[in-house]
């Protein structure tokens, strides 16, 4: 009978092995310093400038909060459509306990509670009634937004009294020149990596996406677990919204509207493969950072605005076709 | 040998069907059982009965000599059976460790786990049964091994819950040469370590080396018994085999248990 692996060789795995676990994410980041080296040819003196990137950095934590938990739907073999409107919807509930004069951080608690209440209703309707992920979370997506627009007759909602508040300077106050929902994000994306590798659920999240009928074998409560991510998708959803409305201080009723197809975008951009069972959390969230710098980076370079769409476009399909050179599907 | 588990007379119907009829079959500490039986003779419905998916129509279920009632999964694991079945129950993009402890990970109070312990305890289970090698460790991708080295990967995991009869249903379909003798060193070690394994195979060849007794079924009955040393090579098996095939009964069939 063979032994153990000798001391030498096994130090060398343990390379080998964080090479291989860090080979999707380090793709992206590679893709990312590729396209940004480009931006910064093209037109040195916009990304010299800090405000070039202070535009960025404003609005990018919001999707960062929706991009990750997408991406534990994703390797659970999912796919959520529907978190647009549920970022809108608890958005608007944000946005009303506020200006019916209560503290804005009640608000953030109502927000995210109903964000989780809706993810629940989307993913218990998809799993335990068997529906396809994809049709019945886009007619989710559809029915929410038309709630909103039947609630809120088409009006915005100013809550410009937020300003001044302790959330404010929580959530968004500026730290060392950067806007506080970058240290969010970050905190969420790095809380997030732990979650999928080293607890159970994110571990039961893989292990569902890979086979579920071998999971639900070993005991693993497989419906359970695609809820949950749900559950989350729509609590990432919540928090986002509450995000972007403390951004702008108001509530617009598309809420949530344009961030649909970036959000998909940067989770298959970023190295999650589309057939469940892996997936990178950091990937992701290099992923929205490189659907983020395109507009700008396309501008900055000096082309007009309606080459964006074409880069955004031909940028997905590249690191699409670099995630498939470096990663086949194991069976 | 004490006896580990026995069904007597064990019968079990569906729809007025017998797929089992009064069939006594029992496995002993630290042996290894061959079953045999063409596709529809009622080895899969054995093997469901003895995991507890199935409760028998009739019949008892013995372990360690007490009759056990209500018979469940929950009181099969309970005695120490565990069941590796044909497609194994295994996460192909997942590691061994993550894979030896799907559904049962070791974990701290607020759920994270603690690899560290995982890793040691694997690396336990695949000494134990000879599952090791150069070429892969607990953190290799189980989507990377081979078919036989798949198997140590469901025979380990099986070994995890303290299993005192492992139940392997055709481990050695479809794997070469070379991949059939690493199972088998698997299961001899499984028996080194003083449990039983009930061995279920088409292929009569390996079920002969593998096996020191054999019980054929045939259309939910036990057809033939035999002992390693009643038997002088795997062709006799197969000319009993073929005997009952033809005949429906086999020349000097012993009626003891």
């Amino acid at each position: 009978m063979s032994n153990t692996t000798s001391a030498p060789a096994a130090s060398s795995w343990r390379w080998k092995e964080a090479f291989n676990s860090a080979r999707r994410p380090l793709g992206t980041l590679a893709v990312l310093i590729l396209m940004m080296a480009i931006f910064v040819m093209a037109n040195p003196h916009a990304f010299m400038r800090w405000s070039t990137y202070n535009s960025v950095l404003i609005t990018l934590p919001v999707i960062i909060f929706l991009v990750v938990p997408l991406t534990f739907i994703v390797v659970a073999g999912e796919i959520d459509l529907s978190f647009p409107s549920v970022m809108g919807l608890a958005a608007w509930f944000f946005a009303l306990v506020v200006q019916v004069g209560y503290s804005p951080w009640l608000g953030l608690a109502v927000a995210l509670f109903s964000g989780a209440v809706l993810g629940w209703l989307v993913g218990t309707s998809v799993v335990r009634l068997g529906l396809s992920a994809l049709v019945a979370t886009l007619g989710m997506n559809f029915m929410l937004r038309g709630v909103i627009n039947i609630g809120s007759a088409g009006h915005s909602v100013a809550v410009t009294s937020v300003r001044e508040s302790s959330l404010a300077t929580a959530m968004t106050g500026k730290l060392f020149g950067v806007p506080g929902q970058v240290y969010w994000a970050l905190a969420f994306t790095v809380f997030c990596i732990f979650l999928f590798f080293k607890h159970r659920f994110g571990v039961r999240v893989q292990c569902v996406g890979d086979n579920p009928e071998s999971a639900s074998q070993m005991g693993i409560p497989v419906d359970r677990v695609r809820v949950q991510t749900f559950i989350f998708m729509g609590f990432g959803a919540a928090l986002a919204g509450v995000f972007s409305v403390m951004i702008n201080f108001v509530w617009w009723p598309t809420n949530g509207d344009g961030y649909m197809l970036p959000a998909i975008a940067a989770v298959f951009v970023g190295g999650t493969p589309t057939w469940g069972g892996v997936g990178t959390i950091a990937g992701s969230a290099l992923g929205a950072i490189l659907v983020a710098f395109i507009e700008v980076g396309v501008v900055a370079a000096g082309l007009s605005g309606f080459y964006v769409l074409f880069f955004n476009g031909l940028i997905i399909l590249l690191s699409l076709v670099g995630h498939r050179l470096h990663g086949k599907r194991i069976r | 040998m004490a006896r580990l588990i026995e069904l007597r007379d064990v019968s079990k119907t569906f729809g007025g069907v017998a797929a089992l009829s009064h069939v006594s079959f029992h496995v002993d500490e630290g042996e290894i059982v061959g079953l045999i039986g063409d596709n529809g003779a009622g080895k899969s419905t054995l093997i469901k009965t003895l995991a507890g998916v199935h409760a028998p129509s009739s019949g008892q279920i013995l372990v360690r000599g007490e009759a056990v009632r209500d018979w469940s999964p929950a009181r099969s694991r309970a005695a120490g059976v565990e069941t590796v079945f044909q497609d194994r129950a295994l996460c192909p993009q997942q590691s061994i460790v993550r894979n030896l402890f799907m559904g049962r990970e070791i974990t701290n109070a607020f759920g994270f786990i603690e690899l560290k312990k995982q890793v040691e305890l694997a690396e336990k289970l695949m000494r134990e049964i000879g599952f090791t090698s150069k070429v892969f460790n607990p953190h290799s991708v189980v989507g990377n091994l081979s078919g036989g080295e798949r198997q140590g990967v469901a025979i380990a995991r099986a070994l995890n819950n303290n299993a005192s009869l492992i139940v392997l249903d055709e481990p050695t379909t479809a794997l070469s040469l070379t991949e059939t003798a690493k199972v088998f060193r698997f299961v001899e070690n499984v028996r080194a370590g003083g449990r039983s394994v009930v061995f279920i195979g088409h292929n009569i060849h390996h079920v002969y080396d593998i096996a020191e007794r054999f019980v054929v079924l045939d259309r939910g009955t036990v057809a033939m018994r035999r002992t390693k040393a009643e038997i002088p090579n795997s062709h006799a098996l197969i000319d009993a085999m073929e005997e009952l095939a033809h005949t429906g009964r086999i020349s000097g069939q012993k009626s003891a248990a």
